[in-house]
């Protein structure tokens, strides 16, 4: 049975005279441990789509289920304790506290789960050395570089072992290098940990990290591929196809 | 256009304004409140003594008006200051839209004028309709009718409000009109991007810094509160200014040791979102230390502003219950030799008789009363109350309370007929001697404990030629003359044979009117009062020292006393509303701008799944403690502050301190908490509304 599944989900902004259908009728499903990317052009309903898995947004029409609950229909303290409990979040602009530490960052995730000072700081710092930031670990947000910083963002995702990491277009506001030590602490995680990850994201290169690419095009699914055995290069190049595919859009943004 | 600009940026930034505008309205509506008095109470009808007392209160007000406003203005720049700073972007994209500064400015101007105008008037909407609650509450103060009473607005209010608030908004005007002037696009622009940095302070030199800071303010406690022996206005002066100083580096340094503390008992940090509450906390009070010394201080000077007035009110009225009891009060003393060679020679009054001095007008003052005592008190001009402690004076004044012990005063003595006769009249209780006994008879605070110790050790006493031991070892609570306090600082009884007639010393007269009722009462007061003055304007003295006399009544006392009582109370709550809002304002501004501020914070929590109710608890606990700290030290200031009051109200005030105390902390909780509770509900909204 599959971690994460679609059904018909829908999200239509705006009013009758002017509707926008920003996630138009899309369905697919996650297994678990597995690495999806979500790629596809600015406007093209990415980030919307993640919103609704994420329960920031609601759908206008559809089911989601993770494992068996129904999140479009979770409500109000249901909501904030399902996002707390099953969910990791990771922001293009890595939204850490600025007014804490890199370790408190993490632990705070941890310890609105009301979990012990001792098993926090075990799990911090156990997450701190998958991801290789011990040494920043008393650093402020400010006193960080941005692959630091997402870096601290992903641990603190991570720390609380959820069923599902979403990652808002993390290589975003990264340099190539700080993306691709990421991207590769990513698999890690992946296979390592058998973390279950989608990635929204409208580079190629960081898609070609994932092992199965979805494209989305106007708000709806227009192609799908695995990486199956390639290596990341061949399954780079089978991106840029799908992407020259999708259209002219797309590349601008490479 | 301007004008629309300036209107719906107002309504935009209604939830900033808000606050900002509400204190304005409180501060307009106070003011108008207490300097409309005098019109509300035109109408009252009130006695001469008492229409004198409001002449006084009105005066009174409008001189601290003038401070008041001076603190609203200074509370009014910095609110608006504050304003404009949040504003900074909006002023760089004007800017950018090619916009000149004047035309800024003039923005600004608009809605400054806007504000203003808005708030005069409601402010004084409101000031009417409590002004005429007002009206009510002096009335009630000093027992006046209300049967005339009309609905009255006081122009002369309205016209002074406006012209001081006209003031204060001008100079906010010219203000922001020079911040405009001095601004530039780039720094305007990178103002809000600026990330936080965190300083943390140096644990160690926190700690000392706190100790060192813990320890002078102990020092100044101790020397205003307890050490009173060695108190000189050099030293309450250094206090003060060690108080204040200290007060300050107490702020700056629990501002550093507050997060260490709390970071080093990990498990209270890392549960829940106490690491984020308290870091914001902490850089919350970091950023306001000295607004933070100047609220407390603030504080503090409501805290013994009010329940010192409160005090003195309610003592002045029970003092003349307790220690006036007989109608009409006179004494009169020949002058033995010039007076003005030694005021304090208490030895100077001798002899002479009130009722040679009706004689001389073929008058009797007997014929004015219905019941009465006229008796002499005797002095032994070198009698003292040092004499009477003996070798004890030293170790009775060092452990006393009461600033009367510290002073040297002649004691006088009474026949026992007399004071027992006197007590007959005041319906208190008589006593018994036998020859050779003395008693003491005293009551104003600290006395009679000072008396009975010395009374205990038997202590013998030679006067007019006679040696007398204590006939009993307590000293009388009680005063053969009335007043509108306990002041009584000592009296000896001696068997009537003990004294002679040649050492007399005041002639003193205590009687009743013989009507019964209240009309009847003034009507005798008017008739006494009027002889009096007559016999002693006509009065030839056969001495060349002259004479001195003084008369005083229970209907002039009490009216004193409610009018001294009222006057204390009104200027204590007109200073203490303006401090308690100046104090909720500031606060209140500084921690909604901070929220305003850490929205992105708290949309992250959610997405994190923090719950909703633990995000209201973080706010909740971080705008109380912002409120609780400058509460907590201003509380113990104040309890050292009333100390030192205490000790200088001994001399008006036997009243307890309870009830005063327990309707500051209404006003207190009423107003503060008032503007914590707002704090607490605009942050939350604040915070939750941008989904």
């Amino acid at each position: 049975m599959s971690l994460l599944r679609l059904e018909n989900v829908e999200k239509y902004y705006g009013s009758r005279s002017s509707l926008t259908k920003a996630v138009n009728d899309i369905s697919f499903s996650v297994e678990k441990g597995e690495f999806t990317a979500i790629m596809g052009a600015s406007g093209s309903g990415k980030t919307t789509l993640l919103n609704c898995i994420s329960t920031i947004d609601r759908v206008t029409a559809g089911h989601i289920f993770l494992e068996d609950t129904d999140i479009t229909s979770l409500k109000g303290k249901e909501l904030n304790r399902f996002r707390r409990d099953k969910l990791g979040f990771i922001f293009q602009d890595f939204n850490l506290m600025d007014t804490l530490t890199a370790y408190e960052n993490i632990a705070l995730a941890l310890s609105i789960q009301k979990r012990s000072a001792k098993e926090t700081d075990k799990a911090v710092k156990a997450v701190a050395e998958q991801l290789g930031i011990t040494d920043v670990l008393e650093k402020y947000p400010y006193q960080m570089s941005g692959g630091q910083k997402q870096r601290v963002a992903s641990a603190r995702a991570i720390v609380t072992e959820p069923k599902l990491v979403l990652a808002d277009e993390p290589t975003g506001a990264l340099d190539s290098k700080s993306a691709k030590l990421l991207l590769e602490r990513f698999n890690y995680l992946n296979h390592e940990h058998g973390a279950t990850i989608i990635m929204v994201t409208h580079d190629s290169f960081t898609a070609s990290y994932a092992s199965r690419v979805l494209f989305i095009k106007d708000g709806k699914l227009f192609n799908e591929i695995n990486r199956g055995g390639d290596s990341r290069k061949q399954f780079f190049d089978k991106i840029i196809d799908v992407v020259t595919l999708l259209g002219g859009d797309v590349s601008d943004a490479l | 256009m301007l004008f629309k600009i300036s209107l719906s940026n107002i309504r935009k930034s209604i939830k900033d304004y808000a606050v900002y505008f509400f204190t304005l309205v409180i501060g307009v509506a106070v003011f108008y409140v207490f300097n409309a008095i005098e019109t509300q109470t035109a109408f009252l009808k009130v006695n001469e003594d008492q229409r004198e007392m409001i002449k006084i209160l009105t005066t009174a007000i409008s001189g601290v008006s003038v401070f008041i406003a001076v603190v609203l203005g200074l509370l009014i720049v910095y609110a608006s200051r504050f304003l404009m700073k949040r504003r900074n972007k909006e002023f760089a994209l004007y800017m950018m839209l090619g916009m000149s500064k004047w035309k800024i400015a003039a923005l600004l101007l608009c809605e400054t004028v806007i504000i203003g105008i808005d708030s005069l008037i409601v402010g004084i909407l409101i000031g009417t309709g409590l002004s005429q609650v007002m009206s009510a509450v002096v009335a009630n103060l000093f027992e006046a009718d209300m049967n005339d009473y009309r609905f009255t607005v006081s122009a002369s209010a309205i016209i002074k409000t406006i012209f001081y608030f006209s003031i204060m908004y001008v100079v906010v005007i010219l203000r922001s009109g020079v911040v405009i002037g001095r601004c530039r696009l780039i720094t305007l622009m990178n103002s809000g991007r600026r990330s936080e940095k965190i300083t943390m302070k140096n644990p160690w030199l926190c700690v000392i810094v706190f100790l060192i800071s813990a320890a002078v303010l102990g020092w100044a406690y101790h020397t205003v509160g307890w050490d009173f022996e060695h108190i000189t206005e050099r030293r309450i002066g250094l206090a003060i200014l060690a108080g204040i100083v200290s007060t300050f580096f107490i702020f700056w340094s629990v501002s550093g040791m507050l997060l260490r503390v709390i970071m080093s008992a990990k498990g209270v940090y890392h549960r829940g979102l106490n690491s984020f509450t308290f870091r914001q906390l902490s850089s919350k009070i970091n950023t306001t230390i000295a607004s933070m010394t100047v609220i407390c201080l603030m504080l503090f000077v409501t805290i013994c502003t009010l329940s010192t007035s409160f005090t003195i009110r309610n003592s002045m009225n029970k003092g003349v219950e307790d220690n006036f009891p007989v109608d009409f009060y006179g004494r009169f003393a020949l002058h033995t030799h010039d007076p003005s060679d030694d005021p304090s020679d208490d030895s100077s009054y001798h002899t002479g008789n009130i009722d040679d001095v009706y004689a001389q007008q073929n008058m009797s003052i007997y014929d004015d009363f219905g019941e009465y005592h006229h008796f002499y008190d005797y002095i032994e001009s070198n009698f003292t109350f040092d004499t009477f402690a003996g070798d004890r004076k030293e170790e009775l004044t060092g452990s006393s309370m009461s600033i009367y012990a510290m002073m040297n005063f002649t004691i006088s003595f009474l026949k026992l007929s007399d004071y027992n006769a006197v007590m007959k009249l005041y319906g208190q209780k008589q006593i018994e001697l036998n020859d050779g006994e003395y008693a003491v008879s005293a009551n104003a605070a600290g006395m009679p404990e000072m008396y009975d110790k010395l009374l205990e050790d038997s202590t013998e006493i030679t006067v007019f030629g006679n040696t007398l031991r204590p006939g009993s070892k307590k000293c009388i609570l009680s005063s053969f003359y009335p007043d509108i306090q306990a002041s009584n600082t000592g009296t000896i009884i001696v068997p009537d044979n003990a004294v002679s007639e040649k050492y007399r010393g005041v002639d003193y007269f205590v009687g009743n009117y013989s009507a019964a009722d209240k009309k009847g009462k003034e009507a005798a007061e008017k008739t006494a009062r009027d002889h009096w003055n007559y016999v002693l304007r006509w009065y030839k003295s056969p001495t060349e020292n002259g004479y001195m006399s003084g008369i005083e009544t229970r209907i002039e006392a009490a009216n004193n006393a409610i009018g001294i009582g009222a006057i204390v109370t009104f200027l204590g709550l007109y200073i203490g509303f303006i401090f308690l809002v100046s104090c909720g304002a500031i606060l209140a501004l500084k921690e909604l701008s901070e929220s305003a501020d850490s929205m992105p914070r708290y949309m992250m929590l959610r997405k994190l799944g923090v719950e909703e109710r633990d995000i209201s608890k973080s706010i909740f606990r971080q705008s109380g403690i912002f409120f609780l700290l400058p509460l907590l030290l201003a509380c113990l200031h104040s309890y050292a502050g009333m100390r030192f009051a205490k000790i200088g109200l001994d001399l008006l005030v036997t009243e307890n301190y309870i009830k005063p105390i327990i309707f500051t902390a209404v006003i207190l909780i009423a107003i503060y908490g008032g503007y914590f509770l707002l704090t607490f509900l605009g942050s939350k909204a604040m915070v939750k509304e941008q989904k």
